[in-house]
């Protein structure tokens, strides 16, 4: 019998009900008395000399209040990142000045020029059409190896050239891994592109910034998954507000996948503007904005070798990237094709010798960011296509190929740094031949002939690693931020439980999931417990919610508080029932102590904390309240093994996905249903990748995919019904709950199936020469590499 | 500015509106209405859809002042009368079919006008029918999987 409660039922979310009836309430659902709009004045251009902005049109429009440009920001902090990197040589990676309204130069399409204040949403538009910017057009970079050319045109005077940083991992390894390829029996070579993607959570971010001129308070009220970083970011380094002045509130979010972790110029600007203006001042992106203002994922051009002996085992892996940042450092945007991505370049297997190049390069575009998985697909897509390669070229099964080169003991260290706890990589390959029914292909591969459609099936497996810890590692590889998460458990007088959480929830269901824990420790019912989430007046300092963290790290966190909690009202039951604490325990919401049949009641004991008449109060105050701050020892590993077959019309090049199984270890699942969501989605967000998006620039910097009308997102009718199944559990080792997260699997585990499978199903039709074809496989490109 | 009059979820509402208000700034602006979303300006993510008449339009397609008389609902007035979950949205509940919840008063709207038109679509005609719904948290699996339940059909096709 499945549980209905507790750890490890499938609750139906809690929140849903909101949401369902319309009851929710996002940031654009908000609306301050005495309200202002500010529209955007944006640039046309991706780069170019800003030589002066004519505002007066605009400002004698009606109901405009205030026009700013990057004048009235001069003396304003610019937008800080949060990672430093350093490169090969020693030196840190050049950081640019990252100004919240363009100052002097605009360098990429959708930069803000200027800030149009006024009465109604309609006036602040009709006015931002009439500012005009003169701007003197420079040549645009935006490919990455033009960028890189001697005489490239410079996103930013000031530095040297286009290179943020030429990072090099591990960098003693380097000579071992050349002379390892050079004298490899075999060496298969893959040049690869990883598509850059935009996004596209379906909630356009807002900002709504507020003051009090009385209290001299602050308070943002914006879409963010990480409220207290932005209360950070924003208030140390933008703007100077100190922390207790400066309130930021994220309520409902709808979805954001990397892209609301970061502090936005939109943000600072409607925080400044209230406190210019005395009054609060809105901001709702329209979607057009979203797709260049939001930071962008991917954009990643690699070369990978991966040097093999005659039998298949792998015997060193070497990669070069030119990783694309975009024209200014956005707040994470350096750590992701390193160490979000280097590191994991061993994937599932035991390849002794790794060397990982990246070159990080600025261009005329937006800023580039973690976008769901963050360096992780990165790495999985180049590993797992490599692989399919070689097996191909030696003629080896793609999955025996894999299995033969496992890591099967743990704890094992890699050669990039990385030790992984634990896993069970040929449990999750069984259980996906077993749920993928990988016997019955065959059969199926020839119905499709029948139909005149080309089958094929494409396997592979993922490693990912979440929740990045600890805070004094992370600290040397160049975080500006700690990775710890926190929680307050607050107990009330009658037995309910609130928690406080630093982490975020903007659809993964926390406050369903969270419960669930504090229900098994205690033995109450869920419905006892209430999870405050999404303001820093009333959380303790969390860094929110991405990178497949919140269980594993802000679960984690609200065990340790409710294990406070529990042990202090341990001793209170004792007192009352003048027994040891240590013969007491706790059980299904009471207190017993042990072999006798005395025993009292949760909430008996939560009152005698608050009215504390019969209670020891030499010894313990009253009150039962507690918080903890919890800094892993180590990253969580989920892992994984998927399959997907496709069929491809060969007279079109049309692919579609037929069948896709995931099988993952996630190590413990609080709640499997939220859990198979959670992969559906990242699923989702895989194959859009593989099959169809891609954000395109022209040669001049003009984003030609800035709408839905260009940009294909994945619809209903892209995608299949997914089998998932996570019953392979190798609970990690570090962390109280034995969790490991799964926000982001589906999304790093999916785009390298979808390319094995259309590339498998071309060599069993004969196109042989097809070794690669680059995301998105759209039908013309599918067409193309048929025919070319 | 024009006054404009319509039922909204069996209420008569009146509300002065410019020409250019679309229906959606209406509802969420001028009602205070906000389940009703907006997720895009090209008429493609369906995060606004409302009944019209009885039909699915996407409110921000339609102008306000287009919307005279007309009977409209919205996401706040699809929940039994006694406030309970209709069966489209107990179904959503029960099979996960939102994450996020931005794009889900959207698809709500569309399936229940989907399932007035065909009460017991196939898989492919559910998929077909959200073309014009956008969803980027749950990979659509379990929006399919409720919306095959709200109908009465069997979902054990979508294991899990
Ligand atoms: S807001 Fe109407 S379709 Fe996107
Ligand atoms: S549930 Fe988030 S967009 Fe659909």
């Amino acid at each position: 019998m499945p549980k209905d409660h507790g750890i490890g039922a499938s609750q139906k979310r809690r929140e849903d009900v909101r949401f369902l009836t319309g009851r929710g309430r996002y940031t654009d659902d908000i609306n301050l008395p005495g309200q202002a709009y500010v529209a955007f004045v944006r640039s046309q251009v991706a780069h170019g000399i800003l030589k002066g902005v004519d505002t007066s049109a605009a400002e004698a429009s009606p109901g405009v209040l205030r026009v700013f440009t990057g004048k009235d920001f001069e003396g304003v902090g610019g937008l800080p990142c949060g990672w430093q990197v350093t490169d090969r040589f020693g030196q840190p990676m050049q950081e640019p000045a990252h100004p919240v309204l363009a100052q002097g130069k605009v360098r990429h399409v959708g930069e803000i020029i200027a800030a149009v204040v006024a009465e109604t949403y309609e006036q602040a538009r009709d006015a931002a059409e009439k500012v005009v910017p003169d701007i003197e057009e420079l040549p645009a970079v935006v490919d990455m190896r033009a960028a890189l050319a001697d005489d490239a045109p410079k996103v930013h005077d000031d530095l040297k050239n286009n290179l943020c940083y030429d990072w090099g991992f591990v960098e003693e390894n380097r000579e071992a891994v050349d002379e390892a390829i050079r004298n490899a029996p075999h060496v298969t070579t893959l040049e690869l592109v990883n598509n850059r993607l935009v996004p596209n959570a379906m909630e356009p971010r807002v900002a709504i910034g507020d003051y009090n001129p009385g209290t001299d308070e602050s308070t943002l009220y914006t879409t963010s998954q990480n409220p207290h970083v932005i209360r950070l970011l924003m208030g140390a380094f933008v703007l100077g507000i100190p922390e207790h002045k400066l309130r930021v509130v994220a309520p409902d979010v709808g979805g954001g996948f990397g892209s609301k972790i970061f502090h936005y110029a939109e943000e600072a600007f409607c925080t400044f503007a209230a406190r210019q203006l005395k009054r609060p001042v809105k901001w709702t992106a329209q979607r057009w904005e979203s797709f260049m203002s939001d930071a962008h994922g991917r954009d990643h051009v690699t070369k990978i070798e991966l040097a093999l002996d005659k039998e298949g085992n792998f015997l060193a892996v070497r990669t070069e990237t030119l990783a694309n940042l975009g024209a200014y450092l956005s707040t994470f945007a350096p750590s992701v094709p390193t160490w979000l991505h280097g590191t994991l370049m061993a994937g599932n297997y035991k390849t002794p010798l790794i060397y990982v190049n990246v070159k990080a390069v600025f261009t005329n575009t937006v800023p580039v960011d973690a976008y769901r998985g963050a360096g992780r697909p990165e790495a999985t897509y180049q590993l797992e296509r490599v692989i399919d390669k070689a097996a191909r070229e030696l003629g080896m099964d793609p999955i025996e190929i894999r299995r033969k080169n496992f890591i099967t003991e743990f704890p094992y260290q890699t050669p990039v740094a990385l030790v992984y706890d634990t896993g069970n990589y040929h449990c999750t390959m069984d259980k996906l031949i077993e749920i993928a029914d990988l016997d019955g292909f065959e059969a199926r591969r020839k119905a499709s002939e029948e139909k005149g459609l080309l089958r094929g099936l494409g396997v592979n497996c993922y490693i990912e690693a979440c929740g990045i810890a600890p805070s004094n590692l992370v600290g040397q590889l160049g975080a500006r931020a700690g990775l710890y998460e926190s929680a307050t458990v607050r107990v009330n007088a009658t037995g309910g439980v609130v928690v406080m959480t630093g982490a975020h929830s903007h659809g993964q269901g926390h406050e369903t999931t969270f419960p669930q824990v504090i229900a098994e420790m205690i033995g109450i019912d869920e419905s006892m417990v209430e999870i405050v989430h999404g303001d820093t007046a009333n959380t303790p300092m969390g860094m929110g919610t991405y990178g497949s963290r919140s269980i594993a790290v802000g679960g984690a966190a609200m065990v340790r508080a409710a294990e406070k909690v529990i042990a202090k009202a341990t001793k209170i039951a004792a007192h009352l029932m003048e027994a040891a604490p240590e013969d007491i325990e706790l059980k299904g919401g009471e207190f017993i102590v042990k072999g006798t049949d005395k025993r009292i009641a949760w909430g008996d004991v939560c009152l005698a904390a608050y009215v504390p008449h019969n209670y020891p109060l030499e010894e313990l105050e009253p009150g039962l309240e507690e918080t903890a701050f919890y800094d892993p020892a180590n990253f969580t590993f989920p892992a994984g093994a998927y399959a997907c077959e496709v069929e491809v019309d060969p007279e079109t090049g049309k692919v579609t996905i037929d069948r896709f199984a995931a099988a993952d270890d996630f190590g413990n699942v609080i709640n499997p249903m939220i859990v198979d969501g959670q992969v559906h989605g990242g699923l989702g967000q895989g194959i859009g990748q593989a099959l169809l998006e891609g954000c395109v620039y022209d040669e001049n910097g003009q984003l030609l995919t800035g709408s839905y009308m260009d940009y294909a997102m994945p619809r209903a009718s892209n995608l299949p019904f997914f089998t998932v199944d996570h019953s392979c559990k190798t609970p990690c080792t570090h962390n109280p709950l034995g969790v490991k997260g799964c926000g982001e699997a589906g999304a790093i585990g999916s785009p390298p199936a979808v390319v094995n499978a259309v590339i498998d199903a071309l060599h069993r039709a004969g196109h042989t020469h097809v070794t690669h074809i680059d995301m998105p496989l759209t039908p013309a490109r599918v067409w193309q590499a048929i025919h070319g | 500015m024009a006054q404009v009059s319509m039922t909204v979820n069996g209420k008569p509402v009146t509300g002065e509106v410019e020409g250019r208000t679309l229906l959606v700034d209406f509802l969420r602006n001028g009602l205070g209405l906000t389940g009703t979303h907006v997720g895009c300006d090209t008429s493609q993510c369906g995060a606004c859809v409302v009944h019209v008449d009885g039909r699915a339009v996407k409110s921000c397609t339609m102008l306000a002042l287009e919307a005279e008389g007309a009977e409209v609902k919205t996401i706040e007035g699809m929940a039994n009368p006694d406030g309970s979950l209709s069966v489209i949205q107990q179904a959503f509940q029960d099979h996960h079919g939102l994450q996020c919840g931005f794009c889900t008063p959207g698809m709500v709207m569309s399936a229940a006008a989907l399932l007035a038109e065909n009460p017991k679509p196939t898989e492919a005609e559910i998929r077909h029918y959200l073309d014009g719904n956008l969803c980027r948290c749950t990979g659509y699996h379990n929006i399919v999987k409720a919306i095959l339940a709200a109908s009465g059909q069997d979902v054990s096709i979508a294991a899990e």
